[in-house]
């Protein structure tokens, strides 16, 4: 039974690892198509990396370890993430671990390290981009917390294995109304905290309107790879999570077949690609919004967070009877 | 909705890629392997190069296809466009941005004035051509040259 959970867990890291750039890749392949243009290709975003590993390496004067050890770090967390979230199967040997306060501190862990890097370099933008961050992060790990604790009240814990496994045995609590606004809320998080539109543009040029892109101005080369590569991991990884709460057919809920297993990788390499493109597709609609109405956004998503909290409260209470 | 149906109507607008540009991958751009960063920097053009370069990323020649990208940091770039002659006051922040570039990392000098001064050349403001103040490996003729000789000049570097 255990060699079953590790081939998930080695799979499920690998089609992560794989498929993060590529992900990226198919996200601005579906835009640069949407616009009009040719695109550079779903491969591309591997292609910088290689660049990126072959450049020689700055460390600019004046910055000190926080600089340094950001971007590994940041790969770290990603990576640790990467093997606790259940996307393939919810019988892995990790399983005891996963809880949803260890992911939510990991992914603050990555983000706090971003910005102390961003503020060591002592530039103007590098300062600003963390402040924006920090601001930006105050209001999305609890919205994440929140929606995520409407899920795991009808479950009986914070374990995601557990609520994962639940929905889908019982997808009836996905269409509950704690269910949807938690899916609301959890989306606009995800949105969020990955930087992408309408909070963070992640092509932008401008340094006035940069937020995860002004802490990273002076990283090159090899380190510029590792950053880079772990921002495409966590959208990944909470794409993917995503996937696992709110569409959790097809996850693998017994430790016992690897077919069972396989399908469940495929499944969730379609639902991630489908969450990407959607999310590329729709950004082409959308314009960034203003840095001082971000909080207004965010702040409604922990509104409907905290409804979907006492949603489940109230009406789970009843239903349980 | 009214955009969405402005995109299915107009397609594709990017032209068919012309063939390989003549002339081998220069030297330095061999490890680059089809991903190269752009950063720009007016040394002092007039702009008429800039709106070029612009189109030259716009999705008509989309030069990201060929694996090009524009970014907003030296410490990002692989390549700096450089337009126009050099002034007084840009010859220093022209010697740093190169500088924060990584190695390895090549120069473009783009229209006649970042040749050779062009228009410009005897201005009392002007310090020189840009090959006067950092190593030029590719030059871009014309005044303004045209955006698909940018993308020639982009693809050379990129090899795709
Ligand atoms: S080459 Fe021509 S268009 Fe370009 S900066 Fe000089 S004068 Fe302007």
């Amino acid at each position: 039974m255990n060699t079953v959970g590790y081939a998930a867990i080695v799979l499920q890291v690998g089609a992560v690892v794989a498929g993060a750039p590529l992900l990226t890749g198919l996200m601005r392949q579906t835009r640069a198509r949407l616009e009009g243009r040719a695109g550079a290709g779903v491969l591309q975003p591997w292609r910088d990396v290689r660049k990126l590993l072959r450049k020689e390496p700055i460390t600019p004067v004046g910055t000190g370890p926080a600089f340094r050890w950001a971007p590994p770090v940041l790969v770290a967390t990603s990576l640790v993430l990467a093997v606790l979230v259940p996307l393939v199967s919810t019988e892995s040997p990790v399983r005891g671990r996963a809880d949803l306060i260890v992911v939510v501190a990991l992914l603050a862990l990555g983000t706090v390290a971003l910005a102390l890097a961003g503020l060591d370099t002592g530039t103007a933008f590098g300062g600003m981009g963390a402040s924006r961050e920090m601001t930006i992060a105050a209001l999305v790990e609890p919205t994440i917390l929140m929606a995520v604790f409407a899920l795991s009240i009808p479950a009986g814990s914070t374990n995601l294995p557990v609520i994962v496994a639940g929905a889908a045995d019982e997808p009836a609590r996905l269409t509950s109304p704690a269910g949807l606004l938690a899916i609301a809320a959890l989306s606009v998080a995800v949105l969020a905290e990955t930087g992408r539109l309408p909070v963070d543009n992640p092509s932008t040029h401008l340094e006035l309107t940069m937020v995860h892109e002004a802490m990273v101005l002076e990283y090159a080369g090899p380190d510029l790879a590792l950053v880079e590569f772990g921002a495409q991991l966590r959208l990944t990884v909470l794409l993917g999570l995503l996937a696992s709460l709110f569409a959790p057919w097809g996850i693998a809920t017994s430790a016992s077949s690897l077919a069972a297993v396989l399908l469940a990788l495929v499944l969730v390499v379609l639902k991630v690609a489908v969450l990407g493109t959607v999310l590329a597709a729709a950004e082409v609609f959308w314009a960034k919004l203003r840095l001082f109405r971000v909080p207004e956004l965010l702040a409604g998503s922990f509104l409907l967070a905290l409804l979907a909290v006492t949603a489940s409260y109230f009406m789970g209470g009843e239903g349980g009877q | 909705m009214g955009l969405l149906r402005k995109i299915r109507d107009t397609g594709q607008v990017a032209e068919p890629a012309p063939p390989r540009p003549e002339g081998g991958v220069p030297p330095q751009a061999r490890e680059f392997g089809g991903s190269v960063q752009v950063r720009c920097v007016d040394a002092g053009s007039c702009n008429g190069c800039e709106i070029e370069i612009a189109a030259a990323f716009n999705p008509v020649y989309d030069a990201e296809r060929y694996g090009a990208r524009l970014v907003a940091s030296p410490r990002h770039a692989d390549v700096a466009l450089v337009t126009g002659p050099v002034t007084r006051n840009m010859a220093e922040p022209l010697r740093r941005t190169v500088a924060a570039m990584p190695e390895p990392r090549l120069v473009v000098a783009v229209g006649d004035c970042a040749i050779n001064c062009g228009e410009f050349a005897g201005g009392y403001g002007v310090e020189g051509a840009v090959s006067d103040v950092v190593p030029v490996d590719l030059a871009v003729p014309g005044c303004p040259p045209r955006p698909d000789e940018i993308v020639a000049a982009l693809r050379r570097v990129t090899g795709r």
